[in-house]
């Protein structure tokens, strides 16, 4: 693999050979497009830069919302940036037969809800306190767009960083994303915000939208993220490696 | 210049953190008589002319889609306030 640069375009001049083309969503506030677009070329698929005022998805095979604070959480978080015009496109794309696939991350989750491409939402953490860890998950299906590379039951560790943070939806709902496999992440030993029955993350019916608060886009390559006697966990870049999958044998 | 008031809530079965928070912070000044606190938001439209029940409805559909989230809050109020 080349060297990529730390610092530079989150493009690169030679399109990987898998022809992939993953976008990545900018809003006011979003601070992990950077690290998603790496994540993205790091899994080897090009990584696009979306702005959240573009009103076409330029032909892209994925994408990805990313974490931050779209316009300062102002309201409620991911409020405001779900009727930006890119989210629109986002949203019918996602609900299509082509079933674009999506994953929301910490607040790119937060903007799914509000969107209605996945059910619940999130408050603040019950303890009040933003929370930044290494977080421990369990795949707990590993069918849809974003998690067939892991194994069912595998557990991951990647970045836990947020303050509202707390999964919560009726008991109804629960039940039926329970019963249809659509838990897709929990909290395993410790739920650090008191997430209903410690679900970090989740996925819509056709499987092709994932949400989670945690943050695989910052566990993807040795010197950075969770490390443990100097082994750095990468369990992140399966999210990235999954998707590219898809899309490379759809094509 | 009239005035339509929004008032959210957090609902009822949703534990309201904040309010659990402030609950807690009450005694230490003295507050002794309050049981609970649930912390909501209140909005506040500027109408231009006159409120008919056309912009009142309006209101009513901008806090339903964009003021409320309707998994975790209620509109519990949505009344026009002559300045």
């Amino acid at each position: 693999m080349t060297e990529l640069p730390l610092i530079g375009s989150a493009a690169v001049a030679d399109a990987p050979l898998s022809g992939a083309r993953i976008g990545v969503v900018t809003f006011p506030g979003t601070l992990d497009d950077r690290d998603a677009a790496r994540a993205v070329r790091l899994a080897g698929a090009e990584a696009v830069s979306l702005w959240h005022a573009d009103t076409e998805l330029a032909d892209v095979d994925a994408v990805v919302v990313p974490g931050g604070f779209s316009y300062g959480d102002y309201l409620r978080a991911g409020a405001i940036a779900r009727f930006a015009p890119l989210m629109g496109k986002i949203v019918d794309a996602a609900n299509s037969d082509a079933k674009l696939p999506v994953l929301g991350i910490c607040n790119g989750f937060q903007i799914l809800t509000e969107s209605h491409l996945l059910p619940g939402s999130m408050v603040k953490n019950d303890h009040l306190k933003f929370i930044c860890r290494n977080q421990v998950l369990r795949v707990e299906n590993s069918n849809t767009a974003w998690t067939s590379d892991y194994t069912q039951g595998q557990e991951i560790t990647v970045p836990l960083k947020n303050q509202d943070g707390q999964y919560i939806a009726d008991e109804k709902t629960l039940d039926e994303l329970e019963a249809e496999g659509r838990v897709v992440f929990r909290y395993v030993g410790f739920n650090p915000n008191g997430s209903r029955r410690d679900i970090a993350g989740i996925s819509n019916a056709a499987g092709n939208v994932v949400g989670l608060m945690p943050h695989p886009e910052h566990a993807v390559e040795a010197g950075f993220g969770p490390e443990t006697a100097g082994e750095f966990s990468v369990d992140g870049l399966g999210f990235f490696t999954s998707v590219l999958s898809q899309i490379v044998g759809g094509k | 210049m009239p005035r339509i008031v929004v008032d959210v809530m957090p609902k009822p079965e949703i534990l309201d953190p904040q309010g659990k928070a402030i609950v807690g912070a009450l005694p230490r000044l003295g507050f002794t008589d309050f049981t609970s606190v649930r912390q909501g938001k209140r909005f506040e439209l500027e109408v231009e002319g006159e409120v008919t029940e056309d912009v009142l409805a309006k209101a009513r559909e901008a806090a339903e889609t964009l003021l409320s989230n309707p998994v975790i809050e209620d509109v519990v109020n949505v009344q026009v306030v002559e300045a």
